[in-house]
């Protein structure tokens, strides 16, 4: 054997190895799901949807902790939507080059990679506490919109990044003022962009435990929320509280809430790949 | 209308300046309650005792044993994910064809949309048994399985941010290895991974970053007892995990162990912010070698 010959062998094993690699993590993931959905397709009927939480794991049901979720989802997007788009229009169309703005740039680099724990320290003292809030749906979506806010400000930026210079200009050109061409030109053209962000931003939102638990979001909670100022659980943490049970039922259980949490999960990871793809085909400058 | 711009420009840079109060909120919270614990706990004992009890009846503060616990996951976790992610990168580049790639791609983005706490559930149920069949004295909860789902999670981070920096490398060098008579594999790693060596120190630090602060899959599966223990394969407790224990429990606010949270808190904290920007500022010093 040559040693062009042993190279081009070394090249083939490394191509194998490639796609072991690649099929390895899809594989767990297959096989993952499939555990998932052998151990708990069976425990989801309606009643599993309404029922209320329960000490006896074949009556405790999900009610509560899908309504918190929902409830979640809906404060920390009227909350994060704004102020992330905001901070994203100021940062790409206002401040740019200032001083101010390279600060602020390096300042939420540095957000985006503070463990969500972190942000949940922050909201036990500032918002459970200090503002008095308690362990409410207002103070969980609160701390959880800081916590996505970095995700939605960056993904807003590069939405707006990709307008280009010209739709500026010609708005400009018409005599618009600056926030008229933003609001007429810019947003609309990056919104499909902004929309992709921000739905990702949320569902990464919707899987957190580990903030609502350290701002002191209950595992048992007797009622659904019917308020912003109303003690919650969310989904996470009902799973969570079932996992750490060393009854077999409980675990069928959260494998049941696993696979709605799943479902929401993967239902907004679709609508933002969806509205990417969409966009990316209607828009071509 | 000249006002309403310049209102509308006030509220944007509002909106823009909440950012710093975010990053100037988590450092007084964290700073204000941590003094408070350390005019109690000296830093020394801190850093040096060897035990973590604030919650027993003997009271230790020793944070070693968490940092311990913390380490172990983390590197478990990188020893997982860093051969398989880089490979991929790799392989993505260099050997599979555009349209592979396209459906690939976001088949491996799923790994990090999943959450957490899923990711527990998997290695609590499934991987931590499957294990015990293979190790006989693997204890339920351990440091092992919790790290390889970890690792397994973090796949899709080091692979990407790989993968963006090997194909930032300019074209002309692979062709140039290719013209010399160099093979797919000996372009990769001759030069392609060493001209990309930047980006790829810099997705590895952020994955770092990332189990560190990693909460939901070592609470459920890691244990929750502080050991000052490398055992991969008995329960440990990471600076996370002791963060979401004294929140489950009823420890009364202002407390010495109401504040360890905190003490605890800002140690994670400089580790992951220490650790961010070290990869900022590689990323600064070095990305733009080839523009």
């Amino acid at each position: 054997m040559t040693n062009a010959d042993r190279n081009r062998l070394k090249d083939k094993a490394f191509q194998f190895f490639g796609i072991f690699c690649t099929f390895i993590g899809l594989a767990v993931l297959a096989v993952f799901l499939i555990d998932i959905l052998i151990d708990g397709i069976g425990r989801i009927d309606w009643e599993f949807l309404n029922n209320l939480p329960s000490r006896r794991a074949h009556r405790s049901g999900i009610y509560t902790a899908w309504i918190g979720t929902l409830w979640i989802l809906l404060l920390t997007t009227i909350i994060a939507f704004p102020l992330g788009i905001g901070a994203g229009v100021y940062l790409e169309e206002y401040g740019k080059k200032s001083r101010m703005a390279t600060i602020l740039e390096i300042n939420i680099a540095n957000l985006a990679g503070v463990p969500s724990i972190i942000y949940g320290l922050l909201g036990l003292e500032i918002f459970v506490r200090l503002m008095a809030l308690g362990g409410s749906l207002l103070a969980g979506a609160l701390t959880l919109s800081l916590l996505i806010l970095p995700i939605v400000i960056v993904t807003t930026r590069e939405a707006i990044k990709a307008v280009p210079r010209s739709i500026r200009d010609g708005s400009f050109a018409l005599g618009a003022s600056k926030w008229q061409t933003v609001w007429y030109q810019v947003l609309p053209a990056s919104f499909g962009g902004i929309l992709t962000g921000v739905i990702l931003a949320l569902s990464r939102a919707v899987g957190e435990a580990a903030p609502l638990i350290v701002i002191g979001a209950l595992a048992y909670v007797p009622f659904a929320p019917a308020s912003p100022m109303d003690e919650f659980t969310v989904l996470p943490i009902q799973i969570f509280n079932w996992i750490s049970r060393p009854q077999a039922a409980f675990t069928t259980n959260a494998a049941a809430a696993i696979i709605v949490l799943l479902v929401i999960t993967f239902i907004l990871n679709g609508i933002a790949v969806y509205l990417r793809h969409k966009w990316q085909k209607r828009i071509k400058w | 209308m000249k006002l309403t711009e310049k209102i509308i420009e006030g509220l944007l840079w509002l909106s823009a300046a909440i950012t710093i109060l975010v990053t100037v909120g988590i450092i007084w919270v964290l700073l204000s309650e941590s003094v408070a614990f350390f005019s109690e706990v000296s830093v020394i004992e801190f850093f040096t005792d060897t035990e973590w009890t604030p919650l027993f009846d003997v009271k230790r503060f020793g944070i070693l044993p968490l940092l311990a616990g913390t380490f172990l996951t983390t590197a478990i976790a990188i020893a997982v994910a860093l051969p398989i992610g880089l490979t991929i990168a790799i392989y993505l580049n260099e050997y599979a064809d555009a349209s592979f790639r396209a459906v690939i791609k976001p088949l491996l983005e799923i790994l990090a949309t999943i959450p957490t706490v899923v990711y527990g559930f998997f290695a609590l149920t499934v991987v931590t048994p499957f294990l015990q069949q293979l190790i006989p004295g693997l204890a339920g909860f351990n440091a092992l399985s919790a790290g390889m789902v970890m690792g397994i999670m973090i796949i899709p981070m080091i692979s990407s941010l790989s993968e963006d920096a090997i194909s930032a490398v300019p074209k002309s060098l692979r062709e140039a290895a290719y013209g010399m008579g160099a093979t797919r594999l000996q372009t990769a790693f001759g030069v392609m991974v060493p001209a990309a060596s930047s980006g790829i120190l810099v997705s590895i630090i952020l994955a770092i970053s990332r189990a560190v602060g990693e909460t939901m899959i070592v609470a459920i599966a890691a244990g929750q007892q502080p050991r000052l223990t490398l055992n991969p394969l008995v329960p440990v407790e990471t600076m996370t995990t002791y963060i979401v224990q004294v929140s489950l429990g009823d420890v009364p606010h202002g407390s010495l162990e109401y504040r360890t949270i905190f003490a605890v808190g800002i140690t994670l904290f400089i580790f992951t912010f220490a650790l961010n920007n070290i990869s900022f500022w590689i990323k600064k010093k070095y990305q733009e070698k080839y523009d």
